[in-house]
């Protein structure tokens, strides 16, 4: 492995880590103003033009606080927990190419840390694994609500791995290849090429998903609002639990990504223009994350599975059926 | 506006059962539902509400220690003194009948004969820390000078702070300017309050 390559791959790895981290706390930022206003209210108006600083007051807040491990957890896994969150979720990060390539003083930059062939395995694979973040941050807490948030989460995760899953799977059976740029590549053409026309499907039934493994609102019920806790996040505090926040808002940023990437065309032929139609896209996605935080009550966990075991699961597996159908005549 | 047209209470005419079916017991109905409820589009009405909302911009917000909600004039805050509108004079004649109705005994009083032979206060301070606001103070008052106002922030670090008679007073100033408020007092109506009646049905 050559130096130059090395370096490069750290430096990207740094970008994306600061950025994302940055927009995590911004995006709470947005959350609170969207929100807000959906509810005739102001949101954060009074530190900073109109709020904005809000963001570093919180972060400064989050830092400072007392690190406080209550007694009866068992420290280990409950010091490790956040920090699976959090770290699952730049992971995923590795294989999603956020801007197309372009040239910086005649040098050729490939905005994605790892081009890997496996690319969306990869990604639904470690946002799995960040399921292991609320699991064992509820049962290493000593708190029974804790404990059944954790629970409730794990069903959940587990429950929508397999919809993400099939519902990708049409998809990858027209493109052929799990590498996000080969997705790119395929719908280079224009609207007219988007996967979305030929897999209206597969594309409501990986929104919903995407809900579900980011845990927002309709399926918010991992941490259960109406117990006036935080789930898996009662006994957490200060940085701990800024972790478990920003793990959740880097992942819906990073989904939002995947969204277009798959679906809707990503940055189309490489240009400008359609690297800033990625962007937009990407902003809808995230906007629409907290348009229905607005709108939407949240479902019981039994309706949750019954959603995803009953309806969902049948409907991607016939369009999986139908698309290898068409595919083979 | 007149109240006449809220005489007539009757409001059967306007009321109306709301149509649910009655709930499926078999597997066809209950499919159907299903379906009906999810191409209905009922989660977009959702969506389309907050959204106009959002674009609407009516925000509610008062942004309180900059901008500050009107009080009704029979709002019981913190005490005033008056002065009478010809003369400028204080109106209070040191009666102390304020001082012998106040139930939680939180007006002290002081007084002495002046050099014109009247009657005046030398002393005078409420305890707001003790005081309930009750208003009977404003209500057994003969000559109208001591009222409530309604100056309500009066927070302060102890539990006892107290409200001097010169800080209750209106400033002789205030006064030349017309800026004296008269207290309304306890049957006083909002202004514009007939516009806010509503029918309160007696049938349905």
């Amino acid at each position: 492995m050559d130096t130059a390559y090395l370096i490069e791959t750290i430096i990207k790895v740094v970008v994306v880590l600061l950025i994302f981290s940055a927009l995590a706390g911004i995006g709470t930022y947005f959350e609170r103003k969207v929100l807000a206003f959906m509810q005739r209210r102001l949101g954060p108006m009074y530190v900073g033009p109109f709020g904005l600083l809000q963001v570093a007051a919180d972060g400064v807040k989050l830092f400072t606080k007392e690190d406080i491990v209550p007694t009866n957890v068992v420290a280990k896994v409950f010091k490790i927990a956040p920090v699976i969150t959090a770290a699952t979720a730049f992971m995923a990060a590795a294989a999603i190419p956020f801007l197309p390539q372009f040239t910086l003083f005649g040098y050729t930059v490939h905005p994605i840390v790892a081009d890997i062939n496996i690319g969306i395995l990869y990604i639904l694979g470690i946002m799995g694994i960040g399921l292991y973040g609320p699991l064992l941050g509820g049962m290493a807490s000593a708190n029974k609500f804790s404990l059944l948030s954790a629970a409730r989460t794990a069903a959940v995760f587990i429950s929508y791995e397999v919809v993400t899953g099939l519902s990708l799977l049409a998809p990858i059976m027209m493109v052929g290849s799990l590498s996000l740029i080969d997705f790119n590549e395929y719908q280079a053409g224009g609207i007219g090429d988007w996967i979305i026309w030929s897999q209206p499907v597969a594309f409501v039934l990986f929104w919903i998903a995407a809900f579900a493994e980011t845990g927002r609102t309709p399926f918010h019920l991992i941490a259960n609002d109406h117990e006036i806790i935080d789930g898996f996040g009662t006994e957490y505090s200060g940085m701990r639990w800024g972790l478990f926040f920003i793990g959740e808002y880097a992942n819906m940023f990073f989904i939002s990504f995947v969204i277009p990437l798959i679906f809707l065309g990503g940055y189309g032929d490489g240009s400008f223009l359609g690297a800033l139609g990625l962007l937009g896209k990407m902003a809808f996605f995230f906007f629409f994350f907290l348009w229905t935080r607005a709108a939407w009550p949240d479902v019981r966990p039994d309706q949750l599975m019954w959603l995803c075991w009953k309806v969902l699961m049948p409907l991607a597996v016939i369009n999986i059926v139908i698309t290898g159908l068409v595919m083979m005549f | 506006m007149k109240n006449e047209q809220f005489n007539n209470r009757d409001v059967s005419d306007s009321y109306f059962l709301v149509d649910i079916p009655d709930y499926p017991t078999d597997g066809w109905g209950k499919f159907t539902r299903v379906v009906k409820r999810t191409f209905r589009g009922e989660l977009f009405v959702g969506l389309w509400v907050v959204l106009r909302e959002m674009i609407k911009f009516d925000i509610h917000t008062v942004q309180y220690p900059l901008e500050k909600m009107p009080i009704g004039p029979r709002y019981r805050a913190v005490h005033e003194m008056k002065r009478l509108w010809e003369s400028g004079t204080e109106r209070c004649i040191g009666c102390g009948l304020c001082e012998k109705i106040c139930i939680s005994n939180c007006i002290q009083m002081d007084t002495k004969i002046d050099e014109n032979s009247r009657k005046e206060v030398s002393e005078y301070s409420i305890n707001l820390g003790r005081c309930i606001f009750c208003g009977y103070c404003a209500e057994v008052c003969p000559e109208l000078a001591i009222t409530h106002g309604g100056r309500y922030e009066n927070g302060s670090e102890q539990r006892e702070h107290f409200v001097m008679y010169e800080d209750m007073l209106t400033p002789i100033d205030a006064l030349k300017a017309g800026k004296q408020l008269e207290f309304e007092g306890f049957g006083a109506i909002t202004p514009h309050e007939d516009e806010r009646v509503k029918k309160t049905p007696l049938s349905y």
